[in-house]
């Protein structure tokens, strides 16, 4: 295993790198145009984020690495980020949905960041939390108002909750990394962090009239990178395709 | 069309101390989701600290062609500013 506070920082960049991809999809597709706008916030937001976890993970690393060559430089089995965030956009409902997940759960993990004892991890959570309490804040609003709203939007989220729950787990599965940064006081414990995620998703999920499947099966591979699903590889030959066929270009 | 959002006008206010502006309109299925649209839409570069919306058929206007009646009346009534005063130099700026 490399150095474990490299890792974390990498989960943390990558979960985001590759959900702001992502979102940054919709860009110019969404189904209004106020979507579209928010959406694209929301992914600016995310990249943004993602250049400050990346930095500092090639700044621990000190092989010379920054943000983007952690981002265009990697193939997809040095990637962690979750599973869910590389999960395709599918329909608008289906994108939202994963957007609320995550974003239940990065409000819950940020939070928790912000005590942690590394002072630029701490900075960063700060930061962060701010765009990520509006992303939650939207994306419960939409969840609630597709999934109460006509028969059609009402099956389409439960659809895509039914779809998406297996890749809820994955976010709370601890592994000998986060051991490490919970016994530095670096990071939480992803178990501790699920009874915030469950308080608020239940409430939202209620007032949406939908009902998460009672399967706790959870895919797993993401965060330590062992199996990756194979949308990763399609959305990187595409987020870096650049770099892959002009190394170095500049302009 | 009954399929769409209605239509909110979007007022934002820059600083304290200055009043709401108009900015422009938005689609939105209620008032909470405009106020979330119009952060998005026109909040992004910083510009606000406030905002209001309102549904845009809640906004009486006038008519265009009320025109003449409506302001010509207040043209060739000069007296009606306050242009014909000398101001002392030490009263300062006006």
């Amino acid at each position: 295993m490399s150095d474990p506070l490299f890792e974390f920082l990498c989960r943390m960049g990558d979960n985001t790198l590759v959900l702001g991809h992502r979102v940054s999809e919709w860009c110019g597709v969404a189904p209004v145009l106020e979507e579209d706008i928010a959406l694209a916030n929301t992914a600016l937001d995310l990249i943004g984020q993602t250049t400050l976890w990346l930095n500092l993970a090639g700044e621990v690393e000190g092989a010379g690495r920054d943000a983007d060559a952690l981002a265009f430089r990697r193939d997809v089995r040095e990637f962690r980020n979750l599973l869910l965030v590389e999960q395709p956009n599918g329909d608008f409902g289906r994108t939202i949905m994963r957007q609320f997940l995550f974003d239940a759960w990065h409000r819950a993990c940020l939070s928790a960041l912000c005590e942690s004892t590394h002072d630029g991890i701490a900075a960063i959570a700060e930061k962060s939390l701010k765009e990520v309490t509006y992303h939650l804040e939207r994306a419960s609003d939409t969840v609630i108002g597709l999934g109460d709203g006509t028969d059609e939007s009402h099956a389409r989220m439960q659809t895509a909750l039914d779809r998406l729950w297996p890749f809820v787990g994955e976010m709370f599965t601890g592994d000998d990394v986060d051991k490490a940064m919970t016994s530095a006081g670096i990071a939480p414990d992803p178990a501790s962090l699920r009874p915030a995620f469950d308080e608020k998703v239940t409430d939202v999920l209620t007032n949406a009239t939908l009902t998460p499947p009672e399967s706790d099966f959870a895919h797993r591979g993401g965060k330590t990178g062992k199996r990756h699903s194979e949308h990763l590889g399609h959305l990187l030959t595409q987020m870096q395709w650049l770099q892959r066929a002009y190394p170095d270009a500049t302009w | 069309m009954q399929n769409e959002w209605p239509l909110w006008e979007v007022f934002i206010r820059g600083q304290h101390g200055l009043s709401h502006r108009h900015v422009g309109s938005l689609h939105a299925a209620d008032a909470e989701g405009a106020i979330k649209n119009a952060r998005d839409v026109y909040t992004r570069r910083n510009e606000g600290v406030s905002i209001w919306v309102v549904e845009a058929r809640q906004i009486a206007a006038s008519s265009p062609g009320d025109k003449g009646p409506f302001y010509e009346p207040a043209n060739d009534k000069v007296y009606r500013h306050p242009g014909f005063f000398d101001i002392p130099d030490d009263a300062g700026a006006m």
